[in-house]
């Protein structure tokens, strides 16, 4: 392993290239935005931003669980069967999720309903298992997952934000143009309707190829030129 | 040491062990979560039953006002025959397994199991909640996706809808599943199941026509869901509608 032959002093816990494990998937290497991994549950459960916060500790906590699990591993995982070996300690890890969401967030478990199992397919976690914990010692794993996360936690929020806001004028669950009861107030009085279309998947990938248009014009150098 | 990693015998041991020990994870933690997870679709199923009277409850509080409102619960056949044994009060606690207690009806399974709605089993709860009596039943249908279920209370007189609750499995959100929002449940509040004696069901109807006194809107662009909803409701509730109309209950 590179890193253990060139620097034989103990590596400060956030050194430069750590600090870089957290913050690149946040803009730079967006598991969404760049890499286009995790579409799926990005689109799905990004209409109310509760379930997007909950979605995201979920995947938050797979992701770290299961890169820390396999880093451990990593030395005593036969190549021949590693896939099969990463896919149990996801499944293992999502079935805990889901069991402590049913357990102890009951009515937000019923929201994401089978979105949590599906964390299981959520090419993401597959991927930084395969790609980085594998080869990392725990620590770095952590961070990268950590990193990951929240960088998949942050797509889903802004989604969901302006999901919740056009589709349901809600943030929250929060009334913020007026309520639109019987009698309607605020917006709603003058003639303002919820976008129904804000509530469906499709408005989610017109979010997202916004917000990857404003990343990549911010930031030129994340232009493909091919 | 010098052990092989891509051996067969080091693969088939290494995946032994790991499922021997992931095995034995998951079975521990779906046990020690398992009471949670019961005391929460129990008490939610209380919530629901409650709330369709008109009760502002949290689920926390649900099995203490179960305990205190439910002053009896029994199961009727379709013919509205009270099944032998069934008849329970609040002084009965609800155990587990106990077929012949109304609360422990799995709707669900009966409705997509038992094919003849004549052979299902339809619990009653009559609830007292102040100073009146509410009788409140389950409904259980198809929606577009999969199951809508639902609560509806009726007043003392057997006929006029005190309150309903709705909810869904997976109607798409913004359409069908608005069935589970207030202002899809209000409407019902009122309507009656019958005129004249003769039963009549509520009908959700497209949006426009003048409605009476048994008809609520439906949901624009939750036709499948509106049409589940009204077919569960005149299925089921004319097995309450005979039962409340000729029964003891209703008479004094």
């Amino acid at each position: 392993m590179s890193t253990e032959t060139v620097e034989k002093e103990k590596e400060p816990l956030f050194s430069k290239k750590n600090k870089a494990l957290i913050t690149d998937p946040l803009s730079d290497n967006n598991p969404i935005t760049i890499q286009v991994l995790g579409i799926c549950s990005a689109l799905a459960v990004t209409v109310k931003m509760n379930n997007a916060l909950v979605m995201s500790l979920s995947v938050l906590a797979v992701l770290i669980l299961g890169n820390l699990v396999v880093s451990l591993m990593r030395n005593v995982i036969p190549g021949r069967i590693r896939i099969i070996v990463q896919l149990v300690v996801v499944a293992s890890l999502v079935i805990i999720v889901d069991q402590v969401l049913k357990a102890y967030v009951y009515d937000v478990s019923k929201q994401l309903s089978v979105f949590v199992g599906l964390i299981i397919t959520n090419c993401i976690i597959m991927g930084r298992l395969e790609a980085f914990a594998l080869g990392n010692k725990p620590w770095p794993s952590i961070l990268d997952g950590i990193g990951n996360g929240l960088g998949y936690g942050l797509l889903l929020v802004v989604i969901a934000f302006f999901k919740e806001l056009f589709g349901s004028g809600t943030l929250m669950g929060i009334e913020i143009f007026g309520s639109n009861g019987a009698e309607p107030t605020g917006l709603y009085a003058i003639g303002y309707e919820n976008d129904g279309l804000m509530l469906l998947p499709p408005s989610s990938l017109v979010i997202v190829g916004i917000y990857i248009w404003i990343q990549r014009s911010r930031k030129k150098h994340l232009i493909e030129t091919h | 040491m010098a052990i092989n990693k891509e051996s067969n015998g080091y693969v088939i041991g290494f995946s032994i062990v790991m499922v021997v020990v992931v095995g034995a994870i998951l079975a521990g933690v779906a046990m020690a979560l398992q009471p949670a997870q019961k005391a929460n679709v129990r008490n939610e199923k209380m919530q629901n039953i409650l709330q369709a009277t008109g009760m502002e409850l949290d689920r926390d509080e649900a099995s203490d006002k179960f305990k205190k409102h439910v002053s009896k619960r029994l199961i009727l056949d379709y013919y509205g025959n009270v099944l032998e044994g069934s008849e329970m009060t609040s002084e009965d606690e609800i155990k587990d397994g106990n077929e012949k207690d109304a609360f422990n009806v799995d709707m669900l399974k009966e409705f997509k199991t038992i094919k003849n709605p004549k052979d299902r089993n339809y619990p009653l709860f009559v609830v007292d909640y102040k100073d009146k009596t509410y009788y409140v039943a389950p409904v259980q249908g198809q929606g577009l996706w999969a199951a809508v279920w639902g609560y509806i209370a009726l007043e003392e007189d057997g006929v006029t809808i005190a309150g309903a609750v709705f909810d869904h499995k997976s109607e798409t959100p913004g359409l069908g599943a608005e069935i589970a929002q207030k202002w899809f449940q209000e409407p019902f509040i009122g309507k009656k199941i019958a005129e004249n004696g003769e039963y009549t069901g509520i009908s959700v109807i497209k949006p426009g026509p003048q409605l009476d006194e048994h008809s609520v809107d439906g949901i624009s662009g939750g036709t499948f869901t509106s049409v589940g909803v009204d077919e569960m409701i005149k299925r089921t509730m004319v097995v309450y509608f005979n039962y409340l109309s000729s029964s003891e209950l209703t008479q004094n």
